[in-house]
């Protein structure tokens, strides 16, 4: 198909041209690249504050930065992060985009909310960055009290209002996707015909509506302590500053679902796909989305084993974090399962796919280690534990988040990345992936605490081992920014389904018309039924 | 979907019922109830609640999904409070790990 | 040619995401039944920490709650009662299409929430006059203890204001559907936007409902 054919035909990116058409935009697959732009600068900005920590760290002394500032990068880093990069990324960039076409829907159903839950995010990012540059926030990403509200001089206010303000954008996307899964699937999209990566948004979106507006409420109380001096986690005046652990936790825990689920959607999708077959045990990996969203509701408490809460309840949250593991690896067999005498290729999407499966196991297998009571009164507030939440953020979600841009970029761009690049990028991320944190599991067994800038002299190999990795790591994040917007203009001009997937995206031009379908498809298959699909082959380089 | 239009008679009703239970629930309020007094108001103001989700917000003549939404929301609710004051309920039992 | 224009009343609404304008409905309505469980979570926040507080000082509480003036309160409970009675009159009007019931209804709906607000408003600055705002110049006489009366007052200060906030916001959608059905714009046939305000309306009627007793009535045969 010629380039100029491609750009004679009408689609959701040439219809409309100028920033009014972009702005003022109800197309959520509009929305969902304006969403890409905006997590993407958040990314960059978290990155900039990851790469000054572990310059820092580099060497014993706090030399490169003061202990304040050295609060400061990490407290940044974890908001620019889980804030506006991590919890937006994958539903509000791919879920906005492909959750109405997997269903067979025009949209979503509220098409006027989802470019107001944009512009929440970036009035919230703009207020968080406003706080960044004006002196930045030392609280640590979790503002615990009574330092957040009472003892802190930074700008602690502004940021938590930035966070307040994303995080209406978190619930209405949710409540678009819940309503619009429920209400316009096109006829005979039944609930267990669907995509996994559908169910996965939506178990997503359950917690985005329930968990959200705690955090929300919290963030209010804050605000009005440290706002007006009224004390209502202030232990002068019979307060309970554990009370604000609590309320903030109940959100922030399912919050790490929120990011891990869509990732493991993006998963399915990649996994069938590649191994051109219907994923292993589709109603256990739909059935343990919801579980994972429930579940998850109820071990919060595993953040507060050491916070004076009762002995009692952190044996309750203790079982019930081990309980919610069960789910999690209910799909990675199931993934594995899916391999098994499959037609597998390496492309690049399927790389990520392998890297995730792998880390995400070690990441959750750490979850364990620190869900157990006992252990986690020995490495709490250690790097132990950054090691495993970064493993099951960066090693999982990042890794997925790839994965997903790069096996969907033809269907949003109509044009190809350039494979053989994003092959290395791949390889360098995995490589530099690990070298930065698995160093970090040791550095944490050994007793060095998170959040300090000044160590022991004997920790200083495992620490340049992490910043070496860090580097790597860094490159391999670059290039496809630079690869992916090169394809945009060079990159090789795609077709309808260059993968031979199955899913009602596939069966539209690339990039997408601006209304999907022409007339709403009425749906006769399974979901990752093959024999449907007459598949142009994968070239493997 | 307006088949269920229910008469003024209904809303009427329902309006009167809620008006005496205000009533109720204050003067309740000045008998001496002991701990019992607590559950009184809030099964008074849950039965206020229901009345007014049931008829005035026509969830009797909604569907299951709005019904499974709304008892959703008190079930996590309920697990909010009820995991969190295991917590503060507690403490001091046995002791805090480490001490 | 009565059909025909309940056509082009569906037609004119009908967003293009849709197929039908029953599923319009249902989707708008359901969308605001998920809006309102966000907002249960978003209050409970702040029931939880009442809970917890008043479960560790019951005593003080209790007399706190003592100085809010109860027939008031249940005056002002039976206003928003009233309101969210002429506001199912206001709904059921336009199942009905009928336009001037559904403007006065919701004219009625409007006067009360208004003066739930302005007395309110009354209360509060009772508080302010009897130094019961927490803050700098808190204080509660006949109590060693200032805090924790102090966190009594925050929450209720807290709770009633997020509350007024919303019936404010609940003003200003009644006032924009007012303007609607005066220009007769609900119909049978499109009677959604007056629907879904309703259960918003209903819905902060039903926090107020908890709210009354759980900070007015504490401990009132204390006296």
């Amino acid at each position: 198909m010629n380039t100029a054919a491609i750009e004679q035909r009408e689609n959701y990116l040439n219809a409309g041209y100028g920033l009014k058409s972009w702005l003022l935009t109800k197309d959520h697959k509009r929305i969902a690249i304006l969403y890409l732009i905006t997590v993407t600068i958040f990314f960059f900005i978290g990155g900039i504050f990851a790469s000054l920590i572990r310059i820092e760290l580099l060497t014993p002394q706090g030399d490169l930065v003061s202990s304040e500032t050295y609060n400061k990068l990490f407290t940044m880093h974890g908001i620019a992060m889980i804030f506006f990069f991590l919890i937006p990324s994958i539903p509000a960039t791919l879920g906005n985009f492909f959750l109405p076409m997997m269903i067979g829907a025009r949209d979503l159903a509220f098409p006027r909310v989802n470019l107001l839950s944009w512009y929440l995010l970036v009035i919230g990012g703009a207020f968080a960055l406003f706080a960044m540059l004006a002196g930045g926030v030392d609280t640590g990403w979790t503002f615990y009290t009574p330092y957040s509200t009472t003892y802190s001089n930074t700008w602690v206010i502004a940021t938590a209002l930035g966070i307040f303000v994303s995080g209406f954008s978190s619930i209405l996307t949710g409540l678009n996707f819940i309503v619009t899964v429920h209400r316009m699937r096109a006829p005979g999209m039944t609930w267990f015909r669907m995509p996994l990566f559908v169910w996965a948004n939506y178990a997503t979106a359950v917690i985005q509506v329930l968990g959200t507006p705690v955090v929300a409420v919290t963030i209010v109380l804050l605000f009005c302590e440290r706002a007006f001096h009224i004390g209502i986690f202030d232990p002068a005046l019979g307060g309970d500053p554990v009370l604000f652990q609590h309320m903030f936790w109940f959100y922030s825990h399912p919050a790490v679902y929120i990011m891990v689920l869509p990732a493991m959607g993006v998963i399915s999708e990649i996994i069938s796909v590649f191994s051109r077959k219907p994923i292993f045990g589709y109603h256990f990996v739909a059935f343990s989305s919801m579980a994972i969203a429930v579940i998850g509701f109820l071990v919060w408490g595993h953040h507060l084993f050491v916070s004076t809460q009762s002995v009692y309840a952190g044996l309750v949250f203790s079982f019930l974090s081990y309980f919610v593991a069960i789910p999690s690896a209910v799909k990675v067999f199931n993934w594995t399962a899916t391999l098994y005498k499959g037609s597998i290729s390496f492309a690049t999407p399927m790389l990520y796919a392998f890297g995730f499966i792998g880390l995400f196991t070690i990441g959750g297998l750490t979850g364990l280690f620190v869900a157990s009571l006992g252990f986690d009164v020995h490495v709490t507030d250690t790097y132990f534990v950054v090691a495993h939440f970064h493993y099951v953020m960066v090693g999982g979600t990042i890794m997925a988040f790839l994965g997903g841009l790069h096996y969907w970029w033809p269907k949003m761009t109509g044009r190809m990345y350039p494979e053989n690049w994003a092959k290395l990028s791949a390889a360098i991320i995995f490589v530099g992936f690990n070298l930065t944190f698995f160093p970090q599991f040791i550095l944490g067994y050994l007793g060095m605490p998170r959040r300090y800038h000044v160590y022991p002299d004997e920790f200083q190999v495992l620490h340049v081992l992490s910043t070496a990795g860090a580097s790597i790591l860094a490159i391999g994040y670059l290039f496809p920014m630079f690869y992916f917007m090169w394809s945009l203009r060079y990159g090789e001009v795609a077709s309808a389904n260059p993968w031979g997937a199955t899913g009602l995206e596939w069966a539209m031009p690339s990039p997408p018309p601006v209304h999907n379908f022409d007339e709403i498809p009425v749906v006769t298959h399974e979901a990752y039924d093959y024999s449907t699909v007459v598949g142009e082959g994968v070239e493997v380089g | 979907m307006s088949e269920h239009v229910d008469s003024v008679k209904t809303y009427t009703a329902v309006w009167l019922i809620l008006l005496v239970l205000t009533g109720v629930t204050t003067g309740v309020a000045y008998i001496d109830l002991g701990a019992f007094s607590v559950v009184v108001a809030l099964v008074i103001a849950a039965v206020k609640m229901l009345l007014v989700a049931l008829f005035f917000m026509h969830m009797r003549h909604s569907t299951r999904l709005t019904q499974l939404a709304a008892a959703g929301a008190f079930l996590w609710l309920f697990i909010m409070m009820a995991f969190t004051l295991a917590d503060v309920w507690t403490r001091g039992l046995v002791g805090t790990p480490g001490r | 040619m009565a059909e025909q224009a309940h056509a082009h009343a569906e037609s004119l609404a009908l967003r293009e995401q849709f197929n039908t304008a029953e599923q319009q409905k249902e989707s708008s309505t359901f969308g605001m039944w998920v809006f309102l469980v966000t907002e249960v979570m978003f209050f409970g926040g702040l029931f939880l920490a009442y809970t917890i507080y008043r479960n560790t000082y019951p005593t003080v509480f209790g007399m706190a709650s003592t100085s809010l003036n109860a027939v008031i309160g249940a005056l002002n409970t039976a206003v928003l009662l009233c309101s969210s009675f002429t506001m199912v009159l206001a709904v059921r009007a336009s199942q009905l299409g009928k336009r001037k019931a559904i403007v006065i209804f919701l004219i009625l709906t409007l006067l009360l929430g208004m003066v739930f607000l302005g007395v309110k408003a009354y209360e509060w600055n009772e508080k302010f006059v009897e130094h019961h705002i927490p803050g700098a110049h808190f204080h509660f006489e006949g109590m060693a203890e200032q805090g924790p009366a102090q966190l009594f007052f925050t929450l209720y200060f807290v709770m009633t204001g997020l509350h007024a906030l919303h019936m404010v916001v609940g003003v200003g959608i009644l006032s924009w559907l007012l303007y609607h059905a005066a220009r007769g714009r609900f119909t049978a046939e499109y009677m959604t936007p007056v629907d879904i305000a309703g259960l918003y309306w209903h819905f902060v009627d039903i926090i107020w409902i908890f709210l009354f007793p759980l900070l007015y009535l504490i401990d009132r045969h204390m006296k």
